[in-house]
C-alpha cells in the first residue's frame, strides 16, 4: 500500500479523507423559507470544506432559539444546550481540547439578553473559536417578542405600540469588553462577504466574534427589506488587513470606507455608523491578545505517576 | 537557627495531673485575633500525640463584625480524647475568651454548662470607663451562671515578649492550653515553626517565645492540670477538614477541570488544592457566575475531560437548569454541594442539611441523579473518587452533599494511599463502532456508552430536547416515555449493587435513629450513651440517598419507632396550627416516609449549629421516658 504521494506523480491520487460539502450536511434545515440562516448554514459548510475540517474534530455549540438549531443540520459534533449558555459550554469544550475546532452559534436574545454575562466573559477568555451571532433583531421561535437588538419602536407581541428602550449595538458593546481580539460584521445576503468574513474569523488566533445581520422574513420583513433592497444602506469597511473582497464583489457597494482593524478607538467610532448605514467588515483584530485556552492546555499530558507524586506532596502537609 | 529561649519550661510535671478521657475546649475572640489558628494548632498537636480530635470553627457572618460584640464571636471548638472523636460534643469544659462580650453569643447557643472554666482576658477591666463597667457586669453575670472564672492578664504577659500583643496572643494561649492539657511541648514548638514557615526567623522566634511563656504562666496560676492519655498508631495518619479532604479527593479522582464560583462555605475546598492541582493534571476555572461554572464543567465533560463543580445551596439553585441538561443528555459530572443555611442567602457560614430535597427533586421534569452524602472527613475524600467513577459508569451527574460542619470540622484519619486505578482511563479516541447508537440504552440497566468529540464516526448533536437513541429530537411521544424510563433505570441498576446500611446497636428495639451526612458522630454517640443506660436505641446512617440503600423497610419494621435526626426544618406538633396531620416533616423523614410507607418522626432544627449528642439524648429521654443524661 502506498502511504505517500510521490512528488513526481502527475496524476492526483484520491486524497484519503477528503471531505466534500455534503459530508458536513445532516438533516434538512427546518428554518422558514427565506430565513437568512439557510445562507449562513451553506457558507459555514463551505468554510468546513475549504478548510477540510475533520467532522469528528469539529464542534458546534449553540444555545436556544431559531439559530441555535444550527448544530442539528451539521454532520459534526454538536451541542444544542441551554438558552444563553453556549459560551460557557464552548469554553469548557475548548479549554483542554486544543485539537478541536469550536464554533458557537447564538442569536440576539441568546447572546445579548439571557446570556449577556457570558458574552462579556467569553470575549475576555479569548479562546480560539468562532462565535457567530445570528442577529435578526427579534425573538422568532417564541413568535415575535422584542429582542435586545430590536430597533427602537419595533412593534412586537410584547410591545404592540412599539418598543420603548433603545437597542444594544452588539459590535459597539463587544468592542468595549476586556481582551477583545476580533470583531466583524457581515450580512446573510451577500455570500461573498459572508464567506470571506468566516474565513478571516476561522484564521484568527483567538475568539472571533462575528455579528451576522440576518433576515427574518416572517416577523421582521419591514425592517430588513429596505436594507436588503437599498444599495445605500451598507458601508463596506475596506483594508488590506480586513475582509478582502475581489473587485467584482467590491463593486456592488456604493459606500466604501477605509478602516484599519488594528485601531480600536476608530473601530468603536465606526460601530456608531449604524445610525445611518450598516457598516460591514472587520472592525478590530488583535492577534496577540492573551488566550485562556493556551493556559488550559499548558499542563496536558501529565503522567499518572507525576499526578500521584503531586497529591502525595500536598498530603504530606496534613501528615501527622 | 531558631533557639529555644532560656524561659523554656524545663520541668513539665511538677504537679499532679487529673487523668481525663476527653475535653472540649473553645477559644473565642473578635475576628482576626487568631483564635482559629490557635485551636487548629491544638488539634494538630493532639492528633500528632495520638489523641482523637474533632474541631469545629465558630464563624461570624461578616469579615470584620464590630469588636467586642455578641454577633462577632469568632473562634473554634476543639474536642480531644483518648479514643476516636466523631463530633463536637456537648458543652465546653474550658473556654479562653479574648474579650468577655463574645461569650454571650456562645452562651445563647447553650455551648457552656455550670462548671465550665472561662479564662478571660482582663485588660478590659482597666480599659475605657464604659468597657470596664461592661466587663465587670459580665464577670458577675457569668459567676451567677455557675461558670468558674479566671481573669487573665493575657495582653500584659504577652507584652513582656512582643511589642504588639494583638499578633501572637493566640500562641501565648496555645502555650497555656498545652500546659493545662499536658500537650507535648516539642510537638507544639514544631507546629508553631510549621505555621510560620514562610515568615522570617524573628517572627518564628517571637511566636515560640510566646508559646513557652504561655506554658510557663500556666504552671503557676491554675489549680487544674489535666492529662488525656493517648496511643500513637502504627499507621500513618493525616489530619484535615472536610473541604481539604474534598480537595485531595478531587485530585485523586483524576479531575481535569474543577469549575467554580466563589461561595461560602464551599470555596475553601478549592483553595486547598489551588497550588497543587496543576501538577496533578487538573486546572481550577473560576467562572463568571455559578451557571457558567457548571456550563464550563459540562462542556469539558462532554469533550471527555473529567470535571467537577463545587458550590453551596444558592449555587445549586442557579445551576439547576444545567443539572437538568446533564441528566437529559447524560453527561457525567461531579457536583459537590457544601450545604449552608437556606433558603436564599440564609446563613452562609452556618450548618444546615437543607438541600437534600432540592438536589433530589429541584429540577423540572423527571431528573434522576445519584446523590451521595459523606458522613466523616475521611469519606469526603473517598466519595469524590467514588462519585467520579459512578458519574462515568452511569453517564450521569453525581452529587456529593457535605455541609459546613464537615467543611470546617477537622479529624485525623488513616492516610489514603493514592492508587493509579482511581484515575480515569486516557481519552478514548478510537473510531466509534459503526451502527452503535449514541444513546444505546441497555434494556436492563439503561446504561449506554457515549462518543467523545474527536472520535471518528461518532458525530452527533447532543440536545436538551427530548431525544431518541440517535440523539434526534423526539417528535413521537413514545420516544420520550422510553428515554425517561431508561434514565431512571440507571438508578435502579446502581441500587442493585448496594448493600443495606449497617445497624449500630441491636437489630430490633424501641427506637431507630436515621441520619445522613455530618450528624453521624453525634447520632452514634448519643445512641451509644443511651444504650449504656439501658435504652433500646439503634441507629443507621445513609450514605447513598439516591438511589436509596436497599432493605430499609425491613430494618424499620423491627423497631417500634423510627426517627430521623437532621439539621433542617420541620414543624413541631403543638405549635400554633400544627397537627400531626398537617405537619411539614424534615427532608430525609419526608423522603423516607414516601419511599417506605413507614410513619417516621424527625428530630430537626435550624439553629445553624452542628447536632450535639445531648440534643439527641434530650429527645430520646422524652421519646422513651427514661433518664439518659447524668
Amino acid at each position: 500500500m502506498i502511504s505517500f504521494q510521490p512528488d513526481f506523480c502527475e496524476i492526483a491520487l484520491p486524497e484519503e479523507g477528503h471531505y466534500s460539502i455534503e459530508d458536513y450536511g445532516s438533516s434538512k434545515a427546518r428554518w422558514c423559507s427565506g430565513c437568512g440562516a439557510h445562507t449562513i448554514l451553506h457558507s459555514v459548510q463551505k468554510l468546513c470544506e475549504d478548510e477540510q475540517l475533520p467532522p469528528e474534530k469539529t464542534v458546534f455549540v449553540s444555545g436556544i432559539g431559531c439559530s441555535s438549531r444550527f448544530p442539528h443540520y451539521m454532520k459534526t459534533y454538536g451541542f444544542h444546550g441551554l438558552h444563553g449558555r453556549a459560551l460557557p459550554v464552548a469554553s469548557g469544550v475548548k479549554f483542554r481540547r486544543p485539537d478541536l475546532n469550536v464554533f458557537v452559534i447564538t442569536g440576539d436574545g441568546d447572546c445579548c439578553s439571557i446570556g449577556a454575562g457570558h458574552w462579556v466573559h467569553g470575549i475576555r477568555y479569548n479562546m480560539k473559536m468562532v462565535v457567530l451571532l445570528f442577529d435578526n433583531s427579534i425573538y422568532g421561535l417564541t413568535k415575535k417578542q422584542t429582542s435586545p437588538t430590536s430597533p427602537l419602536g419595533t412593534h412586537s407581541n410584547t410591545h404592540p405600540r412599539g418598543s420603548v428602550i433603545p437597542p444594544i449595538n452588539p459590535i459597539q458593546s463587544t468592542l468595549g469588553f476586556a481582551n477583545v481580539s476580533f470583531v466583524a460584521q457581515t450580512i446573510d445576503w451577500k455570500p461573498a462577504h459572508l464567506n470571506a468574513t468566516l474565513k478571516k474569523a476561522f484564521d484568527h488566533p483567538g475568539l472571533a466574534f462575528v455579528r451576522i445581520v440576518q433576515r427574518c422574513p416572517i416577523w421582521m420583513r419591514d425592517t430588513y427589506e429596505p436594507t436588503v433592497k437599498d444599495p445605500n444602506a451598507l458601508t463596506l469597511l475596506d483594508h488590506e488587513d480586513g475582509i478582502v473582497l475581489d473587485e467584482k464583489a467590491k463593486s456592488t457597494f456604493r459606500h466604501i470606507e477605509q478602516h484599519d482593524p488594528s485601531d480600536l478607538l476608530k473601530a468603536r467610532e465606526m460601530a456608531e455608523l449604524v445610525k445611518e448605514t450598516t457598516p460591514i467588515g472587520l472592525f478590530y483584530q488583535n492577534k496577540n491578545a492573551i488566550r485562556y485556552d493556551e493556559y488550559g492546555a499548558h499542563n496536558l499530558g501529565i503522567s499518572v505517576e507525576e499526578r500521584i507524586g503531586a497529591i502525595n506532596t500536598l498530603m504530606d502537609r496534613y501528615a501527622i | 537557627m531558631i533557639s529555644n529561649p532560656a524561659s523554656q519550661p524545663s520541668e513539665t510535671n511538677r504537679f499532679e495531673r487529673t487523668k481525663i478521657k476527653e475535653a472540649v475546649i473553645e477559644i473565642v475572640s473578635d475576628s482576626g485575633e487568631g483564635a482559629q489558628k490557635c485551636g487548629q494548632s491544638l488539634g494538630a498537636i493532639s492528633a500528632k500525640m495520638g489523641n482523637g480530635v474533632w474541631t469545629v470553627e465558630i464563624i461570624p457572618a461578616e469579615i470584620q463584625p464590630p469588636a467586642r460584640s455578641k454577633a462577632g464571636a469568632s473562634g473554634i471548638r476543639v474536642r480531644m480524647g483518648s479514643n476516636k472523636i466523631t463530633n463536637m460534643g456537648d458543652h465546653a469544659d474550658l473556654v479562653v475568651a479574648l474579650n468577655e462580650q463574645v461569650l454571650y453569643g456562645r452562651i445563647d447557643q447553650n455551648a457552656y454548662k455550670p462548671g465550665t472554666y472561662l479564662l478571660i482576658e482582663n485588660k478590659w477591666a482597666t480599659h475605657t470607663e464604659e468597657t470596664a463597667i461592661a466587663y465587670k457586669e459580665s464577670i458577675e453575670h457569668f459567676k451567677e451562671l455557675g461558670y468558674y472564672i479566671f481573669e487573665i492578664p493575657m495582653e500584659k504577659e504577652c507584652l513582656k515578649h512582643v511589642s504588639d500583643a494583638k499578633k501572637g496572643k493566640n500562641m501565648w494561649v496555645l502555650g497555656l492550653l498545652c500546659n493545662l492539657y499536658d500537650r507535648d511541648l516539642e510537638i507544639a514548638a514544631n507546629q508553631v515553626k510549621y505555621i510560620f514557615r514562610k515568615k522570617d526567623e524573628k517572627i518564628i522566634q517571637s511566636n515560640l517565645d510566646l508559646l513557652f511563656a504561655g506554658y510557663e504562666y500556666a504552671n503557676e496560676n491554675f489549680p487544674m492540670h489535666f492529662t488525656i492519655p493517648s496511643k500513637l498508631s502504627e499507621e500513618d495518619y493525616v489530619v484535615m477538614n472536610g473541604n481539604e479532604a474534598i480537595s485531595l479527593g478531587v485530585m485523586a479522582a483524576g479531575i481535569e477541570v474543577c469549575s467554580m464560583y466563589p461561595i461560602t462555605p464551599a470555596t475553601s475546598a478549592t483553595h486547598a488544592m489551588a497550588e497543587t492541582i496543576e501538577s496533578a493534571g487538573g486546572i481550577i476555572h473560576q467562572a463568571e457566575d455559578e451557571i457558567a461554572a457548571i456550563g464550563f464543567a459540562v462542556g469539558a465533560s462532554y469533550a471527555g475531560k473529567t470535571a467537577v463543580t463545587i458550590t453551596s445551596g444558592p449555587g445549586i439553585a442557579l445551576k439547576t437548569e444545567f443539572i437538568g441538561l446533564a441528566i437529559m443528555a447524560e453527561i457525567p459530572l461531579v457536583i459537590i454541594d457544601v450545604q449552608r443555611g437556606g433558603p436564599s442567602t440564609g446563613l452562609p457560614t452556618k450548618v444546615e442539611q437543607g438541600d437534600l430535597l432540592a438536589v433530589l427533586y429541584g429540577a423540572p421534569g423527571d431528573a434522576p441523579k445519584v446523590v451521595l452524602a459523606p458522613s466523616t472527613i475521611e469519606e469526603c475524600f473517598h466519595f469524590v473518587i467514588l462519585a467520579r467513577k459512578l458519574a462515568e459508569s452511569f453517564r450521569t451527574p453525581v452529587f456529593v452533599l457535605t455541609d459546613a460542619n464537615l467543611a470546617t470540622g477537622v479529624q485525623p484519619f488513616p492516610r489514603p494511599k493514592i492508587k493509579a486505578e482511581w484515575f480515569p482511563e486516557p481519552l478514548d479516541q478510537s473510531p466509534w463502532k459503526e451502527g452503535v447508537k449514541v444513546y444505546d440504552w441497555d434494556k436492563n440497566t439503561g446504561i449506554s456508552k457515549r462518543p467523545i468529540p474527536g472520535q471518528k464516526g461518532g458525530m452527533y448533536t447532543l440536545t436538551g430536547l427530548a431525544h431518541d437513541e440517535d440523539s434526534h429530537v423526539a417528535y413521537d411521544p413514545a420516544i420520550n416515555q422510553r428515554a425517561v424510563e431508561s434514565r431512571s433505570r440507571k438508578l435502579a441498576a446502581l441500587r442493585e449493587t448496594l448493600k443495606p446500611p449497617t445497624i449500630h446497636g441491636d437489630e430490633e428495639g424501641d427506637l431507630l435513629l436515621v441520619g445522613w451526612g455530618s450528624t453521624r458522630g453525634a447520632i452514634e454517640e448519643a445512641a451509644e450513651r443511651a444504650r449504656e443506660k439501658g435504652a433500646k436505641v439503634s441507629s443507621i446512617h445513609l450514605r447513598f440517598l439516591s438511589p436509596m440503600e436497599p432493605g430499609l423497610k425491613n430494618i424499620f419494621d423491627k423497631f417500634k419507632k423510627v426517627m430521623t435526626v437532621e439539621i433542617n426544618y420541620s414543624d413541631t406538633v403543638g405549635n400554633p396550627l400544627i397537627t400531626a396531620e398537617n405537619r411539614r416533616y424534615s427532608q430525609l423523614a419526608w423522603y423516607l416516609r414516601a419511599q417506605t410507607l413507614t410513619d417516621i418522626d424527625c428530630l430537626s432544627n435550624v439553629y445553624g449549629q452542628p447536632m450535639s449528642p445531648i440534643q439527641i439524648l434530650q429527645r430520646l429521654e422524652k421519646e422513651l421516658n427514661l433518664t439518659l443524661i447524668d
